[in-house]
């Protein structure tokens, strides 16, 4: 049976301090104008509630940006002692498009051969969701990938109501542990679950429209035939290549493994660092040859890897939506406006085409 | 930040012990790696396994012994960068990081009952020698062998010892030529390419084993083509930037593919129409 239970607003600051003098929550914090970053936080007025996706997507908690998984003493011959780095956090306010990426990211780690450091620290982080009423900004395209509705990958699921509470989806044991003492949590009352029900009808209405005119379902069809369009090579004359876009993607997870000795150049560790499929030398072998030297195909894999490749692989896209890496470019590529070049020259425009859940 | 040990690990490495080197060219060595107890590597022909020397870093080798090798395995390595040259200045007892076998190997099973024809072009001939060797041990499995090699001069021939003793060999044929020849060679000057329209093969049972660099496969599989070897028969191997071995860290992917997990070995009916493949 679902489980919902609601939080009264006066009571949020107290709730999260609550939980915070027991461990560790990160939380999204405002950094200056139409900016936010996941950082730690001891009470809730530190929390932006109402914000736009954060520069970088939750992706740092689950996939360091480097992590040592080594650690060595070369003194002692050719041998290392295997390590993993974790934290236990209480992750607060991720969005439904974050949780989206974090779920690719766990099918892309589960995969076989798994790994094995990165299932760890998944396991020591309390997801807790935080639904968009509406739209953050023009970059979105949530409704497009589905993901403007939870859809599971959550402990915890927060959707602030109008009537002055947050109703809570208890969603795992876990979950329902971390609140379930607090005083501050109430049962759901049947006028609490209509709220929420009416909140996902206007949101039913302002996610009506897809983004980008094309249907869901049609976008593999789309990448099919746009293999060879002149628009990446205009998207390669504006490219800098400077790896903004992966970076900030929640679903990119390329990586490099670099040693790094200490100044005794004898002990030191093995870690990966993230890594990107726009930088020059990403394809680039020991003999010299280049694979992908033209940014214009760089670009191309960037977008194949997130509407095509994974469709074989995964059987789900792995763009969620989040508009990250539009934000963060600083050539603006926008990757709406790509999508929507694409469907134009294939003559498959939908002017109607929606979300149908 | 918690740390916590494991004893288990995607990119544990096991400890090679150094039994041989050999210089074979300038710019080439053999190396011949033994792992703790003398375990075997256990690899198939084809695959290759990620070498680690702590604080300096890890790179992929094709492995170029065969399987059959019990006890050791062999490398050859290619001084073309700061991990190589470090591997370059070891010696007989050093020892190196061994991560692998890694990649899908040639289907030796699947080649059993048919004709080979090998090709190899300049290094490709370090993983082929591998399947190449196996084929010999196990010869009675497979039908006719061909061995046709490429290189682009005399003095950088990397086996001669095994050329020699497979072109002595009357159960396989092999030739050999080579770009540039020089006052001593008596053989073969030409492209790889020149060699195949003479081979007398039956191509319904015919698989093509083909390693080299990136530009002589579009080539060499026109002309396989041209005697109507089925794209399926057509094998070889691709290389790209291996990194982790585990078909996650993306430097080595071919469009979809992953080189280092769903290759190196393809068919040319699984990459014929890959565009970024060959």
């Amino acid at each position: 049976m679902e489980r919902y239970v609601v939080l009264e607003k006066k009571y949020f600051n107290d709730f999260i301090s609550e939980i915070a003098k027991k461990q560790k929550v990160v939380a999204p914090v405002a950094k200056g104008y139409h900016q936010y970053a996941f950082e730690e936080v001891t009470s809730g007025d530190q929390i932006s509630l109402n914000y736009i996706p954060t520069i970088l997507p939750p992706k740092k908690y689950f996939m360091p940006q480097n992590e040592i998984i080594a650690t060595y003493d070369v003194s002692k011959g050719q041998n290392m002692k295997r390590v993993v780095e974790y934290e236990e956090m209480v992750l607060f306010g991720v969005h439904t498009c974050d949780l989206a990426g974090i779920q690719c990211l766990n099918i892309a780690f589960s995969e076989n051969p798994k790994d094995i450091n990165y299932n760890i620290r998944k396991n020591k982080i309390i997801i807790i969701g935080y639904e968009c009423n509406n739209y953050c900004d023009e970059y979105a395209s949530c409704g497009l990938m589905q993901n403007h509705l939870p859809k599971g990958g959550y402990d915890l699921f927060f959707t602030n109501l109008e009537n002055g509470k947050f109703i809570i989806h208890m969603h795992t044991l876990v979950g329902e542990k971390l609140i379930k003492k607090s005083a501050f949590i109430k049962k759901a009352s049947e006028a609490d679950m209509q709220s929420l029900n009416d909140l996902r009808e206007r949101k039913r209405k302002i996610f009506e429209k897809n983004e980008v005119p094309i249907e869901y379902e049609k976008i593999p069809e789309l990448f099919d035939k746009v293999y060879d369009s002149k628009i990446w090579d205009e998207l390669g004359k504006k490219c800098l290549a400077c790896g903004n876009c992966t970076n900030v993607c929640p679903t990119c997870y390329c990586f490099d493994i670099i040693d790094e000795s200490n100044l005794d150049l004898k002990t030191g560790y093995r870690y990966r660092k993230w890594d990107s499929c726009q930088n020059e030398d990403f394809a680039k072998v020991a003999g010299g040859e280049n694979f992908r030297p033209e940014r214009a195909a760089r670009q191309r894999h960037r977008y194949f890897r997130k509407f095509r490749y994974p469709i074989d692989r995964f059987s789900r896209f792995f763009c969620t939506g989040c508009g990250r890496c539009s934000r963060a470019c600083m050539a603006n590529i926008n990757l709406k406006e790509t999508l929507t070049q694409l469907v134009k020259e294939q003559g498959m425009e939908n002017p109607n085409a929606g979300y149908r859940g | 930040m918690k740390t916590l040990k494991l004893k288990v690990s995607e990119y544990d490495i096991k400890v090679g012990k150094i039994l041989r080197v050999k210089q074979l060219t300038d710019m080439e060595k053999l190396f011949e790696i033994v792992l703790p107890e003398e375990e075997n590597l256990n690899h198939l022909p084809g695959q290759f396994v990620v070498i680690s020397m702590l604080g300096v870093g890890e790179a992929p080798f094709s492995i170029s012994s065969s399987p059959t090798k019990l006890g050791s395995f062999e490398l050859v390595i290619r001084n073309v960068g700061k991990l190589t040259q470090v591997l370059h200045d070891l010696k007989k007892g050093d020892e190196v990081g061994v991560r692998g076998p890694f990649g899908n190997g040639f289907p030796i099973h699947i080649l059993e009952g048919s004709d080979l024809l090998f090709i190899a072009g300049g290094i490709g001939i370090v993983p082929l020698r591998s399947v190449i060797n196996y084929t010999i041990d196990n010869r009675r499995e497979f039908g006719k062998v061909t061995i046709l090699l490429g290189c682009s001069s005399p003095k950088n021939m990397l086996f001669s010892g095994d050329f020699n003793r497979w072109s002595k060999q009357t159960d396989l044929s092999f030739e050999c030529t080579v770009d540039r020849g020089d006052p001593d060679w008596k053989g073969n000057v030409g492209l790889i390419t020149s060699l195949i329209p003479g081979i007398d093969l039956v191509p319904e049972r015919t698989f093509a084993l083909v390693v080299g660099p990136s530009v002589m496969y579009k080539y060499v599989i026109t002309e396989l083509l041209k005697k109507e070897i089925p794209d399926r028969q057509i094998l070889v191997s691709l290389e790209r930037h291996m990194k982790c071995g585990l078909g996650k860290c993306g430097h080595c992917q071919i469009n979809h593919f992953y080189c280092c997990k769903d290759g190196p070995i393809f068919s040319y009916d699984q990459i014929k129409d890959i565009k970024e493949s060959i």
